[in-house]
């Protein structure tokens, strides 16, 4: 397939990199240096050039191309990216925003602008926030089958009962998958001799509840619900988390140092109090009673300022830390030193963008720990390879590192054992090893 | 052009329209008087002709009248007032009863047209006043009930630029929320709700006297009780006011007193089929808590009382009653209409300290209710709450909301303005009539000069008291006194600032 991304920021890139050994990849960028990176470091086409301009899309052979991306930082480029594009040819077109009411206005008409499919990247992080906050000791959180499914990411700490058993041992709970274990750079694809160890990152799969007694089980954290949510700066993503918290019933607080922001979000937000401050002041957060927070989400506008807010959070007493991190390179040192679980957009943004480049286009696709690993939700059809026998054999047919996680069929779960057989038409939920998952996507 | 000073001939002018707009309304008087074959026909004719007089005379200041910000002030202001002036002119004309005299004549006739209801007649019957008289009295309280700018600039096009204004200054609660692009439909809009509503309450007044259950109530009766109910205005043809009739007529002028006091603009919404709206609107949910709230606490009050009444027998003790006295008055106080259906007077201590609570509470914003207005109240009482969470919280940025919406935080602080300057004028008021009272050794009580005070500037009419009461009537006041009432019950109609902007020399130097 041959897909054209206009934009190489760090979404642009991540794409083209995810995109690059499988499809026809043109990049476009208007900086020249940019450019002439790209073409040597990844292995795709990089043109210099305006994307809203029909030459410029005629030249990256925009009339032959399947899937047009426009993901540069500017929320109105990559609209008119999009509807220049659909002035020449049918392809399937993706834009991403900022802006949440340009995504209400698209999802209001569907193709609005020209645009097939909207990703907000800021929404999409705030809703991975919301999602990781309601699971305790969660890093990562996700729903497939319109919510019949869960999957999740435990830090399996040393106290955990779970810690030293093997998954054979540790499967007591009802339909909950042991899916794979990260430990340190390695991934583990789950078999029952696997033997899960203090420090390991265990990926489960399984109904919603039966995620949910296992962390509150498998994990030492506090098991009190949560209730206070302290969201500190008032960018974009603190404002979305906070609306996100909103619509789903709970009263954080939002604290912004600029005043009016601070006042603009206050009456943006009704149900939020809004705390105009120096969040690194101690004296305020002892007033406020910070460190009885359950969680603190640190969305200012700089990694740095996120590291330092989540550890004084971490010295005042806070339960859990939350912080948006932009740079994917530290994301993983800033773990390591102190906060909870790293968000970051681009990662959220990308998974959003990639499920459409599957060439069986997948309902969902979830990355983890950096793409060496991926999630993915699909409705199986009548050529399947997954179709037939047992799982047990078809698994066996397939290359190593594939665990179906779920199947949901005609609206009901179904806890996959060895011997059940999938039916054309049911939804299935794998975890794939990243290095396997072209062969596999292949396959199935 | 810009102005430095204010053009006095363009306002002037446009007065001079609305005047000679206003002295079409003598047709009603003078159609009544000659069903009724009343000599009074002359002198609704000769009014008619010395307003419109005038008025064409003020216009011809200024053939073409381009009214700015500050006109709109001069306009609204001095209509009012002129209106008053002319609206007094039959009074003094036919010569009968203590309205004869000038003074008494100005300050019925501002009374009404501010739908204050206060009174200085000494004598309501149709022996002493002809019924197309007593008609013209209740008349003029439903031409000020939506107010006559609205009135004028929902039929003068001339009016349909400055309009806005106009209206802003005529009400300037916070804002006027304009329905529609054009601000003469906005005045027309809500004048068809007033209407609208004017006459289903007449038709059901009619109705219940056709089907036997309100014998008073004829035709006649039907529509001067309809002229003042929906203007909260609370004047009556009956010297016993709505006592007069039957009970069942008395619950029904309850849910209308009430209904004038919402902001019409709600009730265009209902007529348009939209309930949730006025559901939903955080001022007529005060408004309707309030009324309740006191009603119940009033009946409580009057029920556990020994009051009785020669009409109706017993009231404490009988729920039927004290209930139907306690909602009544209730409704009719907070919103400033000023019926009664008893002699409250003789209400006890605790009953009358909820009924004066209820005369500073006002009616909606947008209603025809005078007074400081609810809306006032919930900013204040949002205030207030907010002062001590930021005690608490000394960080936090909490908007003030009305309706989901944020409030300026300039228009909060406008609310502070006024509410306080109503106070104050208020104080000012009560120290006034009583020196006033003792300068010429007229014998009143505390409570009839501070119920004269916020009777007249909330534009509510009875006050507590022998003199102020309900079945009493101000016009053993002294004259100084009266005039000056006059002055409060203009000021209070106009929300206070039009006026005292024109007392500034900031208005009439630059």
């Amino acid at each position: 397939m041959r897909v054209i991304v206009v934009g190489a920021g760090e979404v642009g890139r991540a794409i083209a990199t995810n995109l690059e050994q499988s499809h026809d990849v043109v990049v476009i960028d208007r900086n020249e240096e940019t450019v002439e990176e790209l073409t040597y470091s990844l292995d795709v086409l990089a043109l210099r050039g305006d994307g809203t301009e029909l030459e410029t899309l005629r030249e990256a052979g925009v009339e032959q191309t399947d899937l047009v991306i426009a993901c540069t930082d500017s929320d109105e480029t990559n609209l008119v990216v999009c509807g220049s594009v659909k002035t020449v040819t049918d392809a399937f077109t993706i834009a991403r925003v900022r802006r949440r009411t340009l995504l209400e206005t698209w999802e209001g008409a569907q193709s609005a602008f020209g645009v097939d499919f909207m990703v907000c990247t800021d929404l999409l992080t705030a809703q991975a926030i919301f999602r990781i906050c309601g699971l305790p000791a969660a890093q990562d959180v996700d729903m497939f089958a319109g919510g019949l499914v869960r999957m999740a990411e435990f830090h399996i700490r040393p106290e955990s009962p779970v810690a030293n058993e093997s998954i054979q041992e540790a499967d007591r709970y009802d339909s909950l998958t042991f899916a794979g274990i990260f430990r340190d750079d390695e991934l583990i694809v789950a078999t029952g001799e696997t033997v899960i160890q203090p420090d390991d990152r265990l990926v489960v799969i399984g109904s919603p509840d039966s995620v949910a007694e296992f962390a509150a089980d498998a994990t030492t954290a506090p098991d009190d619900d949560l209730d206070e949510i302290v969201i500190i700066g008032g960018s974009e993503i603190g404002y979305q988390a906070a609306l996100e918290f909103e619509s789903h019933g709970y009263s954080p607080r939002l604290i912004e140092q600029d005043p009016d922001r601070a006042r603009e979000l206050a009456e943006a937000l009704p149900d939020t109090l809004v705390l105009e401050s120096d969040a690194t002041d101690l004296e305020f957060l002892a007033r406020e009673h910070v460190d009885e927070a359950d969680v603190i989400v640190a969305a200012l506008d700089s990694d740095e300022k996120n590291l330092l807010v989540s550890l004084l959070g971490r010295r005042l007493g806070v339960d859990r830390t939350i912080a948006v991190i932009e740079n994917l390179e530290y994301a993983d040192l800033f773990q390591r030193v102190g906060i909870d679980v790293a968000v970051n957009p681009r990662e959220e943004t990308a998974e959003e963008i990639v499920r459409f480049t599957r060439t069986r286009r997948a309902e969902k696709v979830v990355m983890l720990e950096h793409d060496r690993a991926e999630v993915i939700e699909f409705e199986v059809d009548a050529d399947s390879a997954l179709l037939g026998d047992s799982i047990e054999e078809v698994v066996a047919e397939l290359p190593d590192g594939v665990v179906v996680g779920a199947i949901s069929r005609g609206g009901k779960r179904i806890t996959p054992r060895g011997t059940t057989v999938v039916q054309p038409g049911d939804h299935v939920v794998l975890f794939v090893d990243a290095r396997v998952l072209e062969e596999v996507l292949e396959a199935i | 052009m810009r102005r430095l000073h204010v053009d006095w001939r363009a306002g002037s002018s446009l007065v001079g329209t609305i005047l000679a707009a206003v002295s079409l309304s003598f047709v009603v008087p003078i159609v009544v008087a000659l069903v009724y074959g009343e000599t009074d026909l002359w002198v609704f004719v000769a009014s008619a002709i010395l307003t419109a007089v005038v008025g064409l005379a003020l216009r011809r200041l200024d053939p073409d009248p381009d009214p700015g910000a500050r006109e709109a002030f001069f306009v609204v202001a001095m209509s009012w007032l002129l209106v008053a002036v002319f609206g007094a002119v039959p009074y003094v004309l036919a010569g009968n009863g203590s309205v004869a005299h000038p003074v008494n004549a100005l300050f019925e006739s501002m009374s009404g047209f501010t739908t204050t209801g206060a009174t200085v007649m000494e004598d309501i019957s149709f022996d002493t006043h002809s019924r197309s008289m007593l008609l013209w009295r209740q008349l003029t309280q439903w031409l000020g009930g939506m107010g006559i700018i609205v009135l004028a600039v929902a039929i003068l096009s001339q009016l349909a630029v400055g309009g806005a204004q106009l209206m802003e200054a005529e009400t300037p609660g916070p804002g006027v929320s304009k329905l529609t692009p054009h601000i003469a439909e906005t005045a027309r809009v809500l004048w068809i709700a007033y209407v609208g509503l004017t006459v289903l309450y007449i038709a059901l007044l009619y109705a219940a006297h056709l089907l036997g259950y309100a014998p008073n109530m004829d035709l006649y009766n039907a529509i001067a009780h309809g002229f003042t109910t929906l203007p909260t205005g609370g004047f009556s043809p009956e010297a016993r006011s709505i006592e007069a009739f039957s009970p069942l007529v008395q619950w029904l002028v309850v849910p209308f007193m009430f209904a004038a006091g919402v902001n019409f603009v709600l009730w265009w919404h209902v007529i348009s089929g939209d309930w949730r709206t006025l559901l939903r609107d955080n001022e007529f949910r005060l408004y309707l808590g309030v009324v309740t709230g006191l009603s119940i606490v009033a009946t409580v009050v009057l029920f556990l009382s020994t009051l009785e009444t020669p009409e109706t027998g017993q009231i404490g003790g009988n729920l039927e009653r004290s209930a139907r006295y306690a909602t009544f008055q209730i409704a009719s106080v907070t919103n400033s209409t000023g019926y009664a259906n008893m002699d409250f007077d003789a209400w006890s201590g605790p009953a009358k300290a909820v009924l004066l609570f209820a005369m500073f509470v006002g009616g909606s914003t947008g209603s025809t209710g005078g007074g400081i207005k609810v809306l006032r109240w919930l900013v204040i009482l949002k205030t207030f709450r907010r002062e001590l969470f930021t005690a608490i919280h000394p960080d936090a940025v909490r908007p003030v909301r009305m309706n989901g919406r944020v409030l300026d935080e300039e228009a909060v602080r406008g609310i502070y303005a006024f509410t306080l300057l109503y106070l104050v004028i208020f104080f000012v008021g009560v120290a006034l009539f009583a020196i006033d009272a003792a300068r010429v050794g007229f014998e009143i009580e505390l409570l009839d000069v501070i119920s004269a005070s916020i009777a007249t500037l909330g534009n509510i009419g009875p006050g507590l008291g022998t003199v102020t009461g309900p079945m009493g009537g101000y016009v053993d006041f002294p004259t100084s006194s009266k005039l000056l009432m006059v002055c409060f019950m203009w000021i209070g109609r106009l929300e206070i600032f039009p006026v005292l902007v024109l007392l500034t020399r900031a208005y009439w130097q630059r």
